[in-house]
């Protein structure tokens, strides 16, 4: 663990210090047990305790800061106890930086057959044998205290946006009575900072009484949960804008399964802070680059012959631009600049407009008019 | 190309060299491992990797086959970007160009005719002609090439053998007349099994003018025994100024084979073929006899040489794969990491493995080379295969 003892932090596992804003952007200072952090900040997936291919000389490289474990896969496979025996999962992989870990509920959730979400916790189907196996919230922040990450999360009840009914009320409301269970589980809350999501489908009540109910048991930082699931845009920027009004000020609002550059930009001007997606490894595995234009195929055969370089312009890393271009003072340039890359034609679509305008930054130079 | 052997150690007919070449500005000690490449890169090592976590200048020298690409992105392409070490951007590297590798393509001696040379890759059987061979190298613009042989089998008829030399002058005189840009050329020499055909054309072929030589036609199954002459038969017969580099010779036991016959270039294809199957190389660089009098042969399929990373005794050890590597692989991760990324078929798993194999072979090379101007070769050979033989008889006598 590295304290960061001569600055002026108090003795805390995490620390928020926002050093520049633009209405309801802020650029941050994150202090983390391993790694000082600058927010808007992006966390690849490092599902089995690797970011596919790539060592740690290269992810420092390129100024990864967090990199996100599995729960449900690093418990499988080389086990948490293992993890803990030979000293955490910084040691083990050997990682500098921060880490965080999931609380291994949405894997079971999207990956095996019968999960099952009761009171007790979620119920699912052993990959190695079959038999039936529980998963609850205390069982998760044993795992997560083993494995040792800076950051670890509630077993929340998720529910995909796309589902309406009673069942997003009822998930809304375990979760908080989870997050209890979760908070008298954590045996080591002087160096791992649990943190609660907020759920409650695409209702802003119950976003609402969320919110307030994990404000209450003050918390080092909150997730927005539930989102990134297939829900209209439209729908999914209002669920951030109203979460990060209504989160306090001086703790990060991490946007959980976000995502696409574009939606990363939205939800910083929103006031969000830190954020993870499998997008760009797993597009990259098929063949495609992310560049400031939007995607290139590479594996297509309109590139076999093209010898230009991938970016000509480098722009390697959103989040660090993100970060200097609000604490330089000139995040609305930053974002206009963003947005007429990657609409040349200045076909915006109509949510951008909508969360800018919420957000209070003025894109309207990047944007036709529809009407004439 | 400037090539210089070292004179003054007695040791046989192994002999140390430097070999300075093109692009690369550091002279690069003889004798020397390629690595093997496919499409110019190591199956799992990026450039940025190649060149920060590996020993430099050693592992400058890479092995490519030009078939490589005959599919993916075009000759033509390649030509107009500017040759290979532009597009891989590696400019102080040096590739050398063969038509044969062993893992992706293998001579097929039996679909050769007259007019090409055959081969059997992922691809289905090609079939490659002089004209065309020079083609694709002129594209890459390699730092040295290999001209297109006929490699036979050693268990071919006399006819058949004789015919592959022939054919091989043939293309060799083929090759010559189109090189317009003046490259670098090895001329092939191959012969199978028989001394006689070896003699004839390793005779041949030092009458050309030619930079160095290739000699093909070896791990084709022929026995580790009966190469041994054959390596001779043909290395008596050239110059002793110009470098000879072999394919086909990948195990350590043949590359001292190989050196003490007076090769000073190899491509192997050992480090790949142990990583692929998650083996990690931990023979000790400096062999004192005796060392490994109480080594265990365990289940997992290691030996004094190597180790079965996947194996579960791996799980919990928290040591590098050998405490005294300065590799990047040892020096940051321990073999229970690795045998967790194996296990969980991760890249990362063997992008460190092939790094630390790597280093490892090269390290073996570094020891022949030194052994050579100790004048202590032959001592050095027979230490390492006698106490392999020990190691393995003491482990089966003591069940």
């Amino acid at each position: 663990m590295a304290w960061f003892s001569a600055c002026s932090i108090p003795a805390v596992p995490l620390f928020l210090q926002v050093l520049g804003r633009f209405n309801r952007a802020r650029a941050a200072q994150l202090t983390l047990p391993h790694y000082l952090c600058q927010t808007p900040l992006f966390m690849p997936v490092g599902t089995q305790g690797t970011i596919k291919g790539l060592t740690k000389n290269q992810l420092e490289e390129i100024g990864c800061q967090i990199i996100l474990g599995n729960t449900y896969h690093l418990a499988l496979r080389p086990t948490s106890e293992l993890i803990d025996e030979l000293g955490g999962l910084h040691k083990f992989m050997n990682w500098p930086r921060a880490l965080l870990t999931d609380s291994g509920g949405f894997q079971m959730v999207s990956l095996l057959h019968l999960a099952d979400i009761t009171e007790k916790g979620v119920t699912f189907q052993s990959p190695v044998d079959g038999k039936p196996m529980l998963l609850t919230p205390e069982e998760s922040i044993q795992i997560q205290n083993r494995i040792g990450a800076d950051i670890i999360m509630a077993l929340d009840d998720v529910v995909r946006t796309t589902i309406t009914g009673p069942r997003i009320e009822e998930a809304m409301y375990r979760t908080l009575r989870w997050i209890d269970r979760c908070i008298a589980a954590h045996k080591r809350p002087n160096e791992q900072n649990l943190f609660g999501i907020v759920q409650g489908g695409l209702d802003p009540v119950l976003r609402d009484i969320c919110v307030r109910g994990l404000v209450e048991r003050n918390l080092p930082g909150y997730a927005i949960g539930g989102l990134a699931g297939g829900e209209d845009k439209d729908s999914f920027w209002r669920v951030v804008a109203q979460c990060t009004a209504a989160l306090p000020e001086d703790k990060p609002r991490y946007v959980m399964g976000v995502g696409y550059p574009l939606d990363i930009v939205v939800c910083s001007a929103l006031g969000a802070d830190m954020y993870d997606c499998v997008y760009p490894t797993r597009t990259a595995r098929f063949g495609t680059a992310l560049v400031p234009e939007g995607v290139l195929k590479l594996k297509h055969q309109a590139m076999a012959n093209d010898i230009r370089p991938i970016d000509p312009m480098c722009e390697c890393m959103l989040s660090r631009d993100l970060h200097s271009s609000i604490v330089e003072g000139r995040f609305p340039e930053f974002v206009c600049k963003f947005l007429q890359t990657m609409f040349p034609k200045g076909d915006v679509p109509e949510w951008v407009c909508n969360a800018m305008e919420v957000a209070g930054i003025d894109i309207s130079s990047c944007c036709h008019e529809m009407k004439v | 190309m400037k090539f210089a052997v070292n004179k003054g150690w007695s040791n046989g007919r192994a002999r140390s060299g430097v070999l300075q070449l093109g692009s690369c500005p550091f002279p690069i000690q003889t004798p020397a491992l390629l690595l093997t490449t496919r499409k110019g890169l190591p199956a799992f090592i990026s450039p940025d990797l190649l060149t920060s976590s590996l020993p430099s200048p050693d592992s400058h020298l890479l092995q490519f086959s030009p078939l490589h690409f005959l599919e993916g992105i075009s000759p033509k392409t390649i030509s107009n970007i500017g040759g290979l070490h532009q597009m891989l951007s590696l400019h102080q590297h040096i590739f050398a160009a063969v038509p044969r590798d062993s893992i992706i393509a293998l001579p097929e001696h039996d679909s050769t005719n007259k007019y090409g040379a055959s081969f059997q890759t992922p691809g289905g059987r090609l079939l490659i002609k002089p004209a065309e061979y020079v083609e694709l190298v002129s594209s890459m613009k390699p730092d040295f090439w290999v001209t297109l042989a006929d490699e036979v089998p050693a268990w071919v008829s006399d006819k058949r053998n004789r015919t592959s030399v022939d054919r091989t002058l043939r293309w060799l005189d083929d090759c010559l007349s189109l090189n317009k840009t003046g490259t670098t050329i090895f001329g092939s020499i191959v012969g199978g099994s028989s001394i006689e055909e070896r003699h004839r054309c390793a005779q041949e072929v030092a009458q050309r003018n030619v930079s160095g030589y290739w000699i093909g036609g070896f791990g084709l199954g022929e026995s580790m025994d009966e190469r041994a002459a054959l390596l001779t038969a043909v290395t008596d017969n050239l110059p002793e100024d110009m470098p000879r580099h072999v394919s086909g010779l990948g195990l350590p036991e043949e590359v001292l084979q190989g050196v003490a016959a007076g090769i000073d270039l190899f491509d192997s294809t050992y480090v790949y073929h142990l990583t692929l199957g998650g083996f990690a190389l931990t023979f000790p660089l400096e062999r004192n006899k005796g060392d490994n009098a109480d080594y265990q042969l365990s289940d997992s399929g290691g030996d004094d040489m190597k180790i079965n990373l996947k194996a579960t005794i791996y799980r919990k050890d928290t040591s590098p794969i050998v405490e005294s590597c300065n590799c990047f692989t040892c020096q940051n991760h321990t073999k229970a990491y690795l045998n967790h990324l194996f296990n969980v078929h991760e890249m990362l798993a063997q992008t460190l493995l092939e790094i630390h194999n790597t280093h490892q072979y090269l390290g073996f090379f570094c020891s022949i080379r030194k052994a050579i101007e100790e004048g202590k070769f032959e001592q050095f050979r027979r230490n390492f295969v006698e106490s392999r033989r020990e190691c393995l008889f003491a482990a089966a006598s003591s069940d």
